[in-house]
Parts: structure tokens; C-alpha cells; sequence
């Protein structure tokens, strides 16, 4: 992108709220039910239902907003949002205007050491739609299904102030908002099933220039990677614009993940008036202070504590420790296996490169994995005490994650104890040795690489297992 | 026996005394229907079949008391599961709820048997039943009159003798108004004070479920069952509820009634003036301090209600989209045009005009002209009447400015139709009990009075209007279908 020109980004962040029952009514809200099995006459919008608050959505509203560092007034209220959809059986969603549950918070992204904080306007509470099936354009498709499952669970609306300059920095801060949802145990922040959900607001600005650019929004963003795409592509569309004298619309677009480019959906001129006004079924909510420091005594272990204690206790570096907090799973993971095996580097070390490697490989979490902490922990014990090499270890590795087994029975079924009785492999090296004398001379004419000529052909033999320490030692020895 | 003729009270005496069974009733009611039904023209569904059930359920376990065994009519915009509700409108023609309003089903629980749907001005925007879809109902003082509305189809059943009692709801005098044409009972209690769930909704910060019935005693008794908090309804309010038939003594000794001077002048005739006036001398006779008093900001009530009421209309109405249930036009093209076509097929004109006016009310750039300010008005009404109230009882005044009119008298003057509720619509906006009583005759057609209580003292206010009904005969004062006074 050009050097001349500056991007502004905020982001608003949808995140379903982990509770049993939906919002205003008992529905469930389990994932993946037979289509219209989770409605009452509530959520699918029937004559004479009303709504009655679920207590749990304003406590994890609460929390939520304890840990975005938010101010939580005194009260706040519902406001009807009013459009006409199909997947909208009231034909308004119940959500918070002018007076959300949280406002002015804010959460600090890392970028390469350099701690940025990115303010939070503000976060409040609404309900979700359902979900329509159809062959391409609502306005083209012979029919439509509606499933209403969804609607009617609780959402929050996380609303970032334009404070991100990149997309980059965009990304660290929803990593960082999905951590920090996490953590508080609000929300199970699963981009593919929808339960984050996110859109970008972008503009761009001569550099120095104060006044903001005209803005677009960006929809449909499902993944981080579409996050940073996206933004790039529609940055890069802005400043061409701009260079090429052209009028930049302020309008609704979305991303279109196979083409990889962003498309036009409404401009401001076609918005709707959504006639926001207060909902009259549901009184307005006073949240007491010692509501607010009741549930804030309560609070999980948030990332950036979890951070500074990984570095405190265990001396970890902190781009270590950022990565070990992703996810309380994680955290929990790497705090598992450093009870047993208390080398926390060797821990961070494993978990970020081979644990790290076989999760995105088959699409885990880590909470669905067969490998457990206690038996990597063993599986360390195993490399220290000499059992296995560090590169045995990564084949023995490999089997566990897959299946589940502990090290010990992996080596044992494979047959791969490692070999350091000097005298069995002093009988080898000594065959080798004897079986190669052009290479004995070359080393000893200061060809350093016969040594590992000689090395390799040991572990041929003993088909991986020697103890590379004790071959080193034998070889030396040898060939002096 | 007539037994149709009787109240929920003479009914359940009988019952007890094993003089009569549930069956008697309802065989009684349904030849009543027979014979006045195609005059009054006040129910949309009859429930014969499941009456006659329940009836013989209940006679076999032989056990009365209360509205056991007592057939009830409910306004048709009550959701009865199984039964038909059509909130008088196209719209809702064939729907068929699987839930029960909390209401109702209270009433079901204590063993009232539910007699039928009535009739009411599309989802009860009216006052005169004329915006039904189906039909108007009509007057059972003078067929060629209406019964009031929005709630006219109950108010004419229970003045006709087709049925004891009915619930209905009150927006802006849907149960007063129509009680009043009537020369019947009609209670809005407190806001919050019964659930409003399963009634379809009109104006949420409006309607109230109320009651029709022929006496006060029989609206105390029902009021006890249907009141209370409501998990299901964050409006309805956690306040003991308490036993109302208690407080019916016949006394109100040192109660200190207010009459406001603005209620008797928009437009009251001469003779509900007179009317009210001698009413009010008779609460003196009988031992109350009367004064006047001012309620100076309910001459706005009405427009604010017109702002307020369709606001809220406009959006508890959108969600009859042709969607998942009710009217759909089956050839639109897309699915914008089908909400539009839909739409525009399955409401009638007021309830096209209210909402038209709601949706523009809270458009962008005028909310704060008329929903807010509207709203701040609504709290000058309250605080007047809460001024009041400091230093009374009750306050009373005429329930309507006009007995009521012909059929077709007022349907293209909708001003006028408007200023029906021009005395009961300050009680809504301010969330206040009222009940209407009949306390005159003019020229052959009931005049209703309207007694206003403080929040959640529907005791006092049944009290005082039990005093009144026991000290006059208004209340025994009965229609001779075509005219006419029966007793």
C-alpha cells in the first residue's frame, strides 16, 4: 500500500454468549439441532409472546465488560432495532441504542514488543436472527428455508473505536478480544459456527491528515485470515480510488472469499431507518455496584495476568507466553504439564512447534485432543532420563497425539528403546569403522564430515535407536 | 330458570346447592345464543364441543365453588391453544395458537369453562367493533347501535346474557368504553397488574387484560384469580395481590373522592354531566368527601396516546409478515413484495392508518418530536394524577362523552371516533386502575361512570364501586333484546 496514505480501522464484533437457554425465552441454544426443533412462540415471533431477560446473559455481559475494562452504568436498557426480514420473526431484533450494558473500555494488543492500547466504545447485548437457506440471491431464489434456531440466542456486540491502522493490528485485536472472551468463559468464540462473528470498518487518510476518510463497512468475515484480506484488499481499493480522483461511497460491502475481493451489498442511501425506540416489554435494567464487584471477584484468570505470570514464575520470553494464552484450554494444557515436568522452556518449545503443528494439521482444539498433558509431561521424562532421543521423541509424539497412547506403551510397541550400552554399540562402530578405511582416512586427514558419515551409518544399523551422546563418545574414541 | 340471566356469584350459589349442574349452564347460554346471537352478532368462534366437555368433567366430580363450572367469553386476541384466534382480522383468520394466554388459562385452571371467542375491532383498534373484519357486533339496547369497542363483542355478549363474564383488554378504554354503551361492568386494572401474555399485543406500555361482568362482586372475584406476577411477562408486577371480595362492604364513609373538572367538559353531553354529577352526590349521601379538583395536562392525553399507542402498534404489528404463519399472498414475486402484498391484503384500513401513523412517529428525525416528547407528556398525566391522589381516594368522572352512537354514525369521522376514549385514555397513559359502572339511563341507553384508583388499589376502586351498585339499581337494569328495559 501506498507510504502516503493511512488506514483507519474499528471493528464490531458479534460474540453468542455461553448460556444453556437463549436471551429472552428457555429455548436451548445447542449447536447443530434438526432445523425448527429449538423455538417457542417467543422466538419465532408468534402474537402475545414476550420476552423475559436470561439473568446469565447480563452477568457474562458484566464480566465481559469487566474485562474489557468498561465503565457499566447504573442502567441501561432494550430498544427495538426495526426492519423487515425472514429471518427475523418479530420484525425487530431487541437490542441496547443509547444505553448499552458497557462503554469506554479498552484492551492492549502486542505488536512485536510494542504494547498498543485499542479503545472500546462500547459492548452490548442483543439477540440473534435465525438462519435462511437458498440458492443465491434472497431476491432470485424460487424459495427459502428458515431455521430459527439461532434466533433468540444471546449476543454481545463488542464495538472497537477506529484506533487499528492496519491489518495487521486488526487481527491482534480480535485474537486478543477472542482470548480475553475466552478467559471470562463468555463466549465459545468459534468463528465457524458463528459464534464470532466480525465486521471491519475501513477508511483511508493522507498521512497527518486529521479528518477521517469516507468509510466502508466489510461483512462476512469468517476467519482471521479473511479479516486481513479483507482489509487489505478494500484499503487498496480506497487509496486506488483516491489516487485515480474517484468518489469512494460510504456503504455496506462484503467479502467474497473466493475471489478474494469485496462487493458492494447497499449503500448509505438505501440504509434502513430502524426506527429505534424502547422496548416497551422489558424494564429498564439498574445493575448494582455490589452486583458489579460481586461478579468481578469472581473473575477468571484474564490473558495479560496469565501472561505475566508465565514470564514471573517461569522466566518465559513473552512472545512464549502470548502464544501459551490464546486459549484458557491452552494455558491450562501448559500448566498441566509443568506440574509433572517443570522445564517450562521445553514445555513452551513443544507445545508451540510439535502440539502446535498436529492441531492445525487435523483441525483440532486442543480440548478435543487425545494427547493429555500428564502424558507429555512423561514423555519429557522419557527424553531426560535417556530413554528416547529428542528426535525419537518426535515419532513417539506423533503416535500419542494420534492416539492417545502414553509414551511407554509407544516405545514399547515400536520397539524403540534407545540403545546406550556402550558395549553393543562398540561392536558396531567397531564393524563400521573397519568396513569403511578410505573414510577413516579422510577423517583423519581433517575431513570433518566422514565423523558424520560414520554417525549416520550407526543409527542405520541400530535403525534410529542408538543414543547419538554415547555413539559421539564411542566414535571419537575410535577413529582418534 | 333462566340461569343465563344470572351472575358468576347467583350461578356458583346454585351450584353449591346442588340446585343446578355446569351442563344447566351451558345448555342455558347456548339457547340464549340461539336467540340473540344473530342480533348481536358478538361471538367470531363458538367452542360447543369443548364446553360441553369440560362442563360434564366438572359435574362429575361434583365439587363447585368459585368460577368452577362457570362458562367465561374471552376477546379474540386472547391465544387459546387449540382454538382459533383472529384478533378480528384477516390476518389471523385461520391461526390456531399451541399456547394458552396466562389469563385464560388461570381462569381454566379454577374451572371456568370457556364459552367462545368474541368479536372486537381489528386488533382492538376501535371503538365500535365496526373495524372488525368479520362483522360489527351490535348493541343489545338498541341493535342499530354499536356496543362500543375496542372489546364490543364481550361488552354486548355480557349485557345480552349470552355469557356471565368475558376478558378483554384496555388499551385506551377498550373494556370502560364498551361497558359503559353497555350498561355493564368493566374493570382496567392497574398496568402490571395480570400478565399480558398470549394477548396479542396492541400497545405494550398500554394494554391491560381487564373485565366485563354484570356486577362488581363477580369482577372482584375474577380480578383475585387473574392478577399476579407472571414469570413469563417482565411487565407484570410482583405485588401481593390481595382478596378483593374482602373489601366489598357496601362502605365508603371518609373516602375522599376527587371529580376533575377538565372530565366533564370535552364534548360530555348535558345529561352524562347531570348524570355523574348526581352520581357523585349519591357517593356524598353515603358518607364520601367530594371535591373538585384539576387534572390540567389530560386535554393532551389524546393526542399523545395517538402518538404513543401507533408507535408501538407499528412495530408489535410487523411481525405478521406472511412468514411463518397467517395471511400470505401466494403469487408475489419476492419476498419484499410478499410482506408488502401480505400485508396490505390481510389489515384493514385502521389498522393500516395506525400503523402508517406509528412508523412515521418513530421515523429518524421525528422520534424526539413525537415518541419522546409524547412520552414526557405521559409523565406530566401521571404526576397530575398523582398530585390528586395525595390528598384522595378516587377520582371520578364520566366514563364516555356520549352514550352509544348509531352503526355507521361515526365510521368516516375518525376524529370523532377518537374522542370516544378522550376520558379513559389519561388512565392508560398513566397506568392507573378504572373501572366503569353503569350509574344512569339517557334516553333508554346506559351512561357509564368512570372511577379511577391509585396504582395497584383496584381494592378501593372495587369498594367504592360496590357501594354504589348496592345503594342503585343501574346494574339490574337489563336490554329486552330490540330495545327495551327488562326488570
Amino acid at each position: 500500500m501506498s507510504k502516503e496514505f493511512e488506514t483507519v480501522i474499528g471493528l464490531e464484533v458479534h460474540a453468542e454468549l455461553k448460556t444453556e437457554s437463549k436471551i429472552f425465552c428457555s429455548c436451548s441454544t445447542a449447536f447443530g439441532a434438526e432445523p425448527n426443533s429449538q423455538v417457542c412462540p417467543f422466538c419465532a415471533g408468534f402474537p402475545g409472546a414476550l420476552p423475559v431477560l436470561n439473568e446469565k446473559v447480563l452477568e457474562l455481559a458484566i464480566r465481559t465488560g469487566i474485562a474489557l475494562n468498561c465503565e457499566i452504568p447504573e442502567y441501561c436498557k432494550f430498544d427495538r432495532k426495526n426492519y423487515f426480514y425472514p429471518d427475523l420473526p418479530a420484525a425487530y431484533q431487541i437490542s441496547q441504542f443509547d444505553q448499552p450494558v458497557c462503554k469506554n473500555g479498552y484492551l492492549e494488543i502486542d505488536l512485536d514488543g510494542e504494547i498498543k492500547r485499542i479503545r472500546i466504545n462500547r459492548a452490548h447485548m442483543e439477540e440473534d436472527a435465525g438462519k435462511l437457506v437458498h440458492q443465491g440471491d434472497i431476491t432470485t431464489t424460487p424459495f427459502s428455508l428458515v431455521d430459527l434456531n439461532r434466533c433468540g440466542i444471546g449476543l454481545l456486540e463488542i464495538v472497537s473505536e477506529p484506533d487499528m491502522r492496519s491489518a495487521r493490528e486488526a487481527r491482534a485485536y480480535l485474537e486478543k478480544l477472542r482470548s480475553i472472551l475466552l478467559f471470562a468463559g463468555v463466549s465459545d468464540c468459534k468463528m465457524q459456527e458463528g459464534s464470532l462473528r466480525c465486521d471491519a470498518n475501513i477508511s483511508v487518510r493522507p498521512a497527518g491528515q486529521e479528518e477521517l476518510g469516507t468509510r466502508t463497512e466489510i461483512k462476512n468475515l469468517n476467519s482471521f485470515r479473511s479479516l486481513e484480506r479483507a482489509i487489505e484488499y478494500e484499503a487498496r481499493r480506497h487509496v486506488e480510488a483516491i489516487e485515480d480522483g474517484e468518489e469512494l461511497l460510504q456503504e455496506t460491502r462484503t467479502w467474497d472469499e473466493e475471489k478474494q475481493l469485496t462487493r458492494s451489498m447497499r449503500s448509505k442511501e438505501e440504509a434502513d431507518d430502524y426506527r429505534y425506540f424502547p422496548d416497551p416489554d422489558l424494564p429498564p435494567l439498574r445493575i448494582s455496584r455490589e452486583r458489579i464487584e460481586e461478579i468481578r471477584r469472581q473473575m477468571p484468570e484474564l490473558p495479560d495476568a496469565a501472561q505475566e505470570r508465565l514470564v514471573e514464575t517461569y522466566g518465559l520470553p513473552h512472545y512464549d507466553a502470548a502464544i501459551l494464552t490464546t486459549t484458557p484450554d491452552y494455558l491450562e494444557f501448559f500448566d498441566r504439564v509443568i506440574k509433572i515436568y517443570p522445564d517450562a522452556k521445553v514445555v513452551s518449545n513443544w507445545m508451540m512447534s510439535e502440539l502446535n503443528k498436529y492441531l492445525n494439521q487435523s483441525n483440532l482444539e486442543i480440548s478435543d485432543c487425545l494427547l493429555k498433558p500428564e502424558k507429555l509431561a512423561e514423555m519429557l521424562q522419557l527424553i531426560d532420563d535417556g530413554t528416547i532421543s529428542g528426535k525419537m521423541a518426535k515419532t513417539v509424539f506423533a503416535e500419542m497425539f494420534n492416539s492417545g497412547k502414553s509414551a511407554p506403551e509407544v516405545v514399547k510397541e515400536k520397539g524403540m528403546v534407545q540403545i546406550s550400552d556402550e558395549k553393543a554399540l562398540s561392536a558396531i562402530i567397531e564393524s563400521i569403522v573397519n568396513g569403511n578405511p578410505k573414510v577413516v582416512e579422510d577423517y583423519r586427514n581433517g575431513k570433518e564430515k566422514a565423523f558424520g558419515f560414520f554417525v549416520g551409518q550407526v543409527m542405520k544399523a541400530t535403525r534410529g535407536q542408538a543414543n547419538p551422546a554415547v555413539v559421539n563418545k564411542l566414535l571419537k574414541e575410535k577413529l582418534k | 330458570m333462566d340461569l343465563y340471566k344470572l351472575t358468576v356469584h347467583e350461578l356458583q350459589d346454585k351450584l353449591l346447592a346442588g340446585e343446578i349442574t355446569s351442563e344447566d349452564i351451558v345448555k342455558s347460554l347456548f339457547s340464549r345464543i340461539a336467540v340473540v346471537e344473530e342480533k348481536a352478532q358478538a361471538f367470531i368462534t363458538l367452542c360447543e364441543e369443548t364446553a360441553w366437555e369440560s362442563a360434564r368433567r366438572i359435574d362429575q366430580q361434583g365439587e363447585y365453588g368459585g368460577i368452577k363450572g362457570i362458562p367465561y367469553g374471552l376477546k379474540d386476541l386472547f391465544c387459546t391453544r387449540g382454538i382459533k384466534t383472529t384478533c378480528a382480522s384477516r390476518m389471523l383468520e385461520n391461526f390456531v395458537p399451541s399456547y394458552e394466554s396466562t389469563a385464560s388459562k388461570l381462569l381454566n385452571e379454577k374451572g371456568g369453562i370457556l364459552l367462545g371467542k368474541l368479536n372486537l375491532d381489528e386488533f382492538a383498534m376501535g371503538s365500535s367493533t365496526e373495524q372488525s373484519a368479520f362483522f360489527p357486533s351490535r348493541n343489545p339496547w338498541d341493535w342499530e347501535r354499536v356496543p362500543g369497542g375496542s372489546s364490543g363483542g364481550c361488552a354486548a355478549a355480557v349485557a345480552a346474557g349470552e355469557i356471565p363474564f368475558a376478558l378483554a383488554s384496555d388499551t385506551g378504554g377498550s373494556i370502560r368504553q364498551p361497558a359503559s354503551y353497555c350498561g355493564i361492568v368493566g374493570l382496567k386494572p392497574t398496568y402490571g397488574r395480570v400478565s399480558r401474555w398470549g394477548v396479542a399485543a396492541f400497545a405494550s406500555s398500554l394494554d391491560q387484560v381487564g373485565i366485563l361482568s354484570r356486577n362488581v362482586r363477580d369482577c372482584a372475584l375474577i380480578l383475585k384469580i387473574i392478577a399476579g406476577k407472571d414469570p413469563l411477562d417482565a411487565s407484570s408486577a410482583d405485588i401481593e395481590v390481595p382478596d378483593y371480595s374482602a373489601f366489598l362492604d357496601g362502605e365508603v364513609k371518609g373516602m375522599r373522592i376527587a371529580y376533575p373538572r377538565e372530565y366533564f367538559r370535552q364534548g360530555v353531553t348535558e345529561s352524562i354531566r347531570t348524570a355523574v354529577m348526581k352520581a357523585l352526590r349519591k357517593f356524598e349521601e353515603l358518607g364520601a368527601i367530594v371535591e373538585e379538583v384539576s387534572l390540567p395536562h389530560s386535554e393532551y392525553a389524546l393526542p399523545a396516546y395517538f402518538i404513543v399507542a401507533p408507535a408501538e402498534a407499528s412495530t408489535n404489528l410487523a411481525r405478521f409478515d406472511g412468514v411463518r404463519y397467517g395471511w400470505r399472498d401466494g403469487e408475489a414475486a419476492n419476498v419484499a413484495d410478499m410482506f408488502s402484498l401480505s400485508r396490505a391484503q390481510g389489515f384493514g384500513p385502521e389498522v393500516k392508518r395506525r400503523i402508517m401513523l406509528g412508523t412515521y412517529a418513530l421515523s429518524s428525525g421525528y422520534y424526539d418530536a413525537y415518541y419522546l416528547k409524547a412520552m414526557k407528556v405521559r409523565r406530566l398525566i401521571a404526576a397530575d394524577f398523582a398530585e390528586v391522589f395525595r390528598d384522595f381516594d378516587l377520582i371520578v368522572s364520566p366514563t364516555t362523552p356520549t352514550t352509544a352512537f348509531q352503526l355507521g354514525e361515526q365510521i368516516d369521522d375518525t376524529l370523532t371516533l377518537y374522542m370516544n376514549d378522550a376520558l379513559t385514555v389519561p388512565v392508560n397513559m398513566a397506568g392507573l386502575p378504572g373501572i366503569s359502572i353503569p350509574c344512569a339511563l339517557d334516553d333508554g341507553l346506559p351512561v357509564g361512570m368512570q372511577l379511577i384508583g391509585r396504582a395497584f388499589d383496584e381494592a378501593t376502586l372495587l369498594k367504592a364501586a360496590y357501594a354504589f351498585e348496592q345503594n342503585t339499581d343501574y346494574h339490574r337494569l337489563t336490554p329486552v333484546p330490540g330495545g327495551g328495559i327488562n326488570e
